[in-house]
């Protein structure tokens, strides 16, 4: 490179002829804006001397990358070295796990958590009680998290072509008489213990989340034993965005009512009921219907995204 | 006014989740008014709630439900939080009321919904991040902003987005894995999760000296999440690919308004957690200073090394956030009102950045080298003019945010130790120059004597909403650097209440 005074140095920088992105000689002229990216991406004319670049990459992964791939192992042994004694040493120093008199296992909100949940939110599971009544906003927040998931996927994979691979695989699992037979005899059982763990989430372990997570997979089996296209007559795009919907509206609409009236210290219509029955706890049961519902459409969603490419 | 008025944010929330839900039903049309009116709404009411509260000169604690603190989640609604809340949404419905026509051109018909759809998703996130009285809530929010903005980015949905939006997802979720660590931490050396409380025993455990090594761990855990979720150099790899390949009104939704809410998140922990003594006892600022200085000078020399557009307002872009943490590790009073200037002052400038250069490029053809970009001033006078205020702005000339932001940045220096006020002049210096160098060779680019008549590609018709708020980011821009006195003694005020 011939040596240039200030002055033409900075005419050449502006003129956008010095291009740091790419070290040293050699290098053919790189492809126009249009290629490189920006608004004109859609309609990008393939690059002028495509061969010449390709050798120059294909150079430049030998002698740089070269230097990286001995460089990066070493870091990340080391970074991963270095934050491991950092968070053992925290761990050491933490209160010991399971003893009753951690900060965290003894402080007034666990106390009254345990003591007065049954009481204040009917709900014979106190994890129910937490979550859905006591830190009723986290999980508000946390049904949206898998919300945003899903339309992120959706984002991502949602397309009018099928997959040609999932179209074999679906083949050879149609035919399966085992699965088919299985299929038959599971599908309902697991349906009806998802149902289950949703509806009885306030009165044992269980809950919208974990009932939700069950359903939704036993909708992935009967997509898998019959097809998606069976599947379709009940949940397509369109239900499955109605059903989510409905339920997310229900939870939101629910909790405000709910917050709205503690925070102005209004009594709500949803009393904690007798503890134990089914219709007890408050909104607890509906907001688990709720839950179980968006959980177990995410799920199946997720599913049909990645292999159908659309619900 | 009565005290009805704070119920506001609980609405707001409830309603940003609703219009969430309901856009996906809706055709894009549709969703973008309902994501417009959402965001004008909230502005709309966040400013009620802001007169209650200056008028009443407290903040209050909101309770969602019927347990108070430590049982049950709580808003806390205060003056900061209500100026924020209201610049975050008046910047969300600017960048979308002058961001359509890039989304038109780029976006998949049948996906331009879900943008609107993600956009609310992140406005309701700001707010709790902005609001919530819970540090746990403020993660689960800081979850949604992260895969919205992650849905925002990869919109474009071509192999380079998604490339970058991948890259995105990695670092922004080691910044949230860090945060959630910390939180961890401080839950199991407290037994709290609310910031009252949190802050009761915080202080509690300073006194007498226990756990001290791992709350330490928690507040530098915390404070480094957040920094790797704004971009914090070294951190800033991901936005040059991610802002160069997204649609410009997703690189201008999240450069303006995600990476600041994480930065206001941590200025809450900063004053509802931990309190500032303690917190400037544990040596944290000091890191983060070092490394918002040293993003400062690197995010200005990316950006002189680019010949991409986008790639250089993004470089700018961190070396912008470089700035916000370097005035929370300067110090707690006057620092922290520089960097919250300077949150308000990036928020309302880049946007504005990226739209006009996605007006001026669109209009050279999709010309994104600044060779090729030469004289589109003169045919989008109109982008032109708010690139230029915008980049004015940048560089901190008179008459403008920028210059109030670095006055301010100066002022907080001196009351800082030595070696930091050396630190932040030289730097101050040094940025401006290196500012100076990328804009104004952008600017005069587009105003020089163009060398060949425009492309065929116009750009779209909706001229009108673009040029209107483009005109609103100009105007508040140079409105408030002339008269900044209110804005200032605002903050500083807002602070001696946190």
């Amino acid at each position: 490179m011939k040596k240039r005074t200030f002055r033409e140095w900075l005419k050449a920088w502006d003129e956008g002829e010095i291009d740091f992105s790419v070290p040293g000689p050699g290098c053919p002229e790189t492809p126009g804006d249009a290629a490189s990216s920006g608004d004109a991406a859609d309609d990008r004319p393939a690059p002028k001397d495509d061969a010449a670049i390709r050798a120059y990459a294909r150079r430049f992964r030998d002698r740089e990358a070269a230097l990286f791939r001995r460089i990066y192992p070493v870091m990340v042994v080391l970074i991963v070295a270095v934050i491991s004694v950092f968070l053992l040493r925290v761990v050491t120093e933490l209160p010991p796990f399971g003893s009753a008199d951690t900060p965290a296992n003894s402080s007034e909100t666990i106390r009254r958590y345990l003591e007065d949940g049954l009481s204040e939110t009917g709900a014979v599971n106190v994890v129910a009680g937490v979550i859905l009544d006591y830190r009723a906003f986290d999980t508000l927040g946390e049904s949206h998290v898998l919300f945003t998931a899903a339309c992120a996927v959706l984002i991502l994979l949602l397309s009018s072509e099928k997959q040609s691979d999932s179209l074999r695989v679906r083949e050879i699992l149609e035919k399966d008489a085992v699965l088919h037979t299985t299929g038959r005899v599971l599908i309902p059982l697991i349906l009806l213990f998802g149902i289950y763990i949703v509806l009885c989430g306030h009165l044992g372990p269980g809950g919208g989340f974990s009932g939700g997570a069950v359903i939704g997979s036993a909708l992935i089996l009967y997509s898998l034993c019959y097809g998606p296209e069976r599947v379709r007559k009940g949940l397509n795009l369109k239900s499955y965005r109605v059903t989510v919907l409905t339920a997310l509206l229900f939870y939101s609409l629910a909790k405000c009512y709910s917050f709205f009236c503690g925070a102005n210290g209004l009594e709500t219509i949803f009393g904690p009921g007798t503890p134990g029955n089914l219709f007890s706890a408050g909104l607890i049961l509906p907001l688990n219907l709720a839950v179980g519902t968006v959980v177990a459409c995410t799920m199946y969603g997720f599913y049909a995204l990645f292999t159908e490419g659309t619900v | 006014m009565s005290s009805f008025v704070l119920n506001f944010p609980l609405f707001m929330i409830i309603l940003c989740l609703v219009c969430a839900a309901v856009g996906t039903l809706l055709p894009r049309a549709a969703a973008r008014t309902v994501s417009l009116s959402l965001a004008a709404l909230c502005l709309a009411a966040i400013f009620c709630v802001f007169l209650y509260v200056y008028g009443a000169g407290q903040e209050f604690e909101y309770r969602m439900g019927h347990y108070p603190h430590p049982w049950g989640n709580e808003l806390k609604i205060g003056i900061l939080e209500s100026l924020f809340g209201m610049a975050f949404s008046l910047v969300l419905f600017l960048s979308l009321l002058g961001g359509k026509d890039p989304l038109d051109r780029l976006v998949e018909p049948g996906k331009g919904r879900f943008f609107y759809v993600m956009a609310d998703l992140v406005l309701v996130a700001l707010l709790v991040l902005v609001y919530s009285n819970d540090l746990f809530t403020g993660y689960v929010f800081i979850e949604i902003c992260t895969l919205a903005s992650c849905g925002i980015l990869m919109i474009r949905g071509n192999g380079r987005t998604v490339l970058a939006s991948t890259r995105y997802l990695i670092f922004s979720l080691t910044g949230s894995g860090l945060f959630l660590f910390g939180v961890i931490i401080l839950y199991n050396i407290t037994g709290h999760l609310l910031m009252p409380d949190l802050k009761e025993a915080v202080g509690a455990l300073t006194a007498s000296g226990a756990y001290r090594f791992p709350f330490l761990a928690s507040v530098s855990l915390v404070s480094i999440g957040l920094a790797v979720k704004s971009g914090l150099f070294p951190f800033h790899l991901w936005m040059a690919d991610t802002y160069g390949e997204a649609v410009p009104t997703s690189s201008a939704i999240l450069s303006g308004l995600v990476t600041k809410g994480y930065a206001f998140f941590l200025v809450r922990f900063i004053f509802d957690v931990t309190g500032p003594d303690i917190f400037w006892q544990s040596g944290v600022q000091n890191v983060l200073f070092a490394m918002g200085a040293a993003g400062v000078v690197m995010g200005s020399v990316g950006a002189i090394q680019e010949n991409n557009l986008y790639r250089m307002i993004a470089y700018s872009s961190a070396a912008q956030i470089g700035y916000i943490y370097m005035g929370i590790g300067l110090s707690a009073d006057l620092g922290l009102t520089a960097a919250l200037f300077h949150i308000l002052l990036h928020a309302l400038t880049k946007p504005a950045l990226f739209l006009s250069a996605s007006r001026l490029s669109a209009r050279m053809g999709g010309a994104l080298k600044f060779r090729n970009l030469q004289g589109a001033g003169y045919y989008e006078p109109a982008a032109g003019v708010y690139f230029t205020a915008a980049a004015f702005s940048m560089i901190g000339l008179p008459f403008t945010m920028g210059f109030i932001s670095k006055y301010l940045f100066g002022l907080a220096a001196f009351r800082a130790s030595t070696p930091k006020l050396v630190l932040t002049l030289l730097v101050l210096a040094v940025s401006t120059v290196l500012n100076t160098f990328y804009f104004a060779r952008t600017v005069l680019r587009i105003y020089n004597a163009p060398k060949k008549p425009p492309a065929e590609r116009q750009p779209a018709k909706d001229l009108p909403s673009y040029i209107i708020a483009g005109a609103l980011f100009a105007l508040i821009n140079v409105a408030v650097g002339i008269l900044s006195g209110p804005l200032t003694d605002l903050l500083g005020y807002g602070l001696s209440l946190f």
